[in-house]
């Protein structure tokens, strides 16, 4: 059993925006969405404020508030990875999922179902990183397995000082950052 | 201080989540409409078993407008689905931990529940009606018949609608990212709410098919040529100030439960005191005192008190406050509650 996980250094990443344009041309999001997206934090005053920057995403997260509350079923945690995907024709669009989810990362696709990031799950299937993983110029995204202990996103966790969003919302996201 | 900048522009998500416009605080007050009268035509249908006159506006009445309010609801709900074709698969699967899917099984049973109750005395409520139809006398006399059908039907609408009415706040309640809705005091606050529409409703049902010498003369006519039309039976107006003290209860219930919702946010965590202040001091709390608190519930409350007082007249102004009093509540928590966030909160 795998549980694939992110794992990014806000150290090195700049907010130059290549994951989501990567995102964008490889699922052929549509014009107007984003499956992830840049957040600068700001935090501190002056003279000593504190900047980081985040490439966000669907967390993916081990206890997902959003599969437990759809009625359909459409929502669901794939037993490859852990990743938590949508049924697109099991979805009638009730917009449940989106009011579920602290990190606001779904939306309604121009098509009518809820849409958001799927770890890229057809490229990992093939052996390969997700879009924004395989394009980020600082080399600031890692993706990988975390019940694999000499997995790369596993002895970085080890090694680095990390943090996810939300914590306190009890989702366990899957996502994290290095500070 | 914290400052949030994020390049994501999401349709419905950005600048704050507002996924859910008019048609779902409409479905949620239908629903508790329809709840509100299960329960009362329910006990009606339980205490008054054999078949008397003063039971036609609870049990027969009461449960038709709830199977067109019921329709109605679901119908705004399926105008909010944005995959509209797909809205069979509801009935495909059943998720035990989706408010939603317990939620779409519940309204499959209420109409059969709902329109047992009303075939009941349908025959004695709208005698013009039976005499067309005759198997509506049949089925009507097939279960008067049977006491403990009569029972059966009785209990089945109290269940169903608490199990309605609870859902409808339910639904909300679970959906922990939004702190507003984040309190199980919305399935009470929903059903109480729920309830009070229904007995204002059946109050002004009654008020407006009594004689009343100062009606305009127009309003008379047209609720003559109405009755006259569906050759309905004039209801018995005994019926009315019942009615209004059961409403009384019901408003002081919700008001109560109002309270401890409020009380339940203020004393929890900073993203539940930012929610509730949403209500209480910021851009809802005008609506929200104005419409839900002072015309929805104060108001009616004194006016019915008055009524049953015999200080003032039964009058239709309590049931339009209280009725309008249940979609403001509604209206106003579904837009606050997508208004409160988690990452507001770190401001």
């Amino acid at each position: 059993m795998s549980r694939f996980a992110m794992v990014i250094d806000t150290r090195r990443c700049v907010g130059c925006q290549d994951c989501v344009v990567a995102c964008k041309t490889e699922n052929s999001v549509p014009q107007g969405y984003c499956r992830d997206w840049i957040v600068e934090e700001v935090h501190g005053a002056f003279p000593t404020p504190h900047l980081e920057i985040r490439s966000e995403r669907c967390n993916h997260c081990a206890e997902p508030p959003c599969v437990s509350c759809c009625p359909t079923g459409a929502s669901h945690v794939h037993d490859f990875g852990g990743v938590v995907l949508v049924h697109h024709d099991l979805c009638i669009g009730c917009k449940a999922c989106l009011a579920a989810c602290p990190y606001d990362a779904r939306f309604i696709h121009p098509d009518g179902y809820a849409d958001k990031c799927t770890f890229c799950i057809h490229r990992v299937a093939k052996g390969l990183d997700p879009a924004c993983v395989s394009v980020c110029p600082t080399h600031c995204m890692h993706f990988g397995d975390l019940d694999d202990p000499t997995s790369e996103v596993s002895r970085l966790l080890a090694s680095r000082t990390h943090h996810t969003l939300l914590p306190e919302a009890g989702t366990q996201p899957r996502v994290f950052y290095l500070t | 201080m914290i400052e949030l900048t994020t390049t994501r522009h999401n349709p419905l998500i950005d600048p704050s989540l507002h996924v859910w416009e008019w048609q779902i605080p409409v479905y949620l007050f239908l629903g508790g409409l329809v709840a509100g009268l299960m329960i009362i035509a329910g006990i009606r249908l339980i205490v008054l078993r054999p078949s008397r006159r003063e039971a036609l506006v609870c049990c027969t009445i009461g449960p038709l407008l709830g199977l067109a309010a019921l329709s109605l609801g679901m119908f705004a709900l399926f105008l909010d689905l944005a995959h509209k074709l797909h809205v069979w698969r509801l009935y495909t699967t059943f998720e035990p931990t989706s408010p939603m899917s317990w939620g779409s099984w519940i309204l499959l049973l209420v109409y059969p529940a709902l329109l047992a109750n009303a075939l009941a005395h349908l025959p004695e409520a709208i005698p013009a009606l039976a005499r067309r139809f005759p198997v509506l006398v049949a089925i009507s006399d097939f279960i008067l018949a049977r006491l403990r059908l009569v029972l059966a039907i009785g209990f089945a609408n109290v269940a169903l609608g608490v199990a309605l009415g609870i859902y409808t706040g339910i639904l909300l309640g679970a959906l922990g990212a939004r702190p507003l809705w984040n309190s199980a005091l919305l399935g009470p606050l929903f059903l109480f709410s729920g309830l009070s529409a229904a007995a204002a409703l059946l109050h002004g049902i009654l008020v407006l098919s009594a004689p009343d010498e100062e009606r305009p003369a127009f309003a008379d006519f047209l609720l003559s040529s109405l009755a006259r039309v569906s050759g309905a039976r004039p209801l018995d107006p005994n019926a009315g100030p019942v009615l209004a003290g059961a409403d009384n209860s019901f408003l002081t219930i919700e008001l109560a439960l109002l309270g401890l919702f409020l009380l339940g946010h203020l004393t929890s965590t900073a993203v539940h005191r930012q929610a509730a202040g949403l209500l209480l001091t910021g851009p809802y709390a005008a609506p929200f005192w104005v419409f839900v608190v002072g015309l929805g519930i104060l108001i009616p409350l004194l006016l019915q008190t008055l009524e049953l007082t015999h200080r003032i007249r039964h009058t239709l102004a309590p049931a339009v406050l209280v009725l309008f009093g249940g979609i403001a509540l509604r209206v106003i928590l579904v837009a606050a509650g997508q208004e409160s966030h988690w990452f507001h909160a770190l401001n």
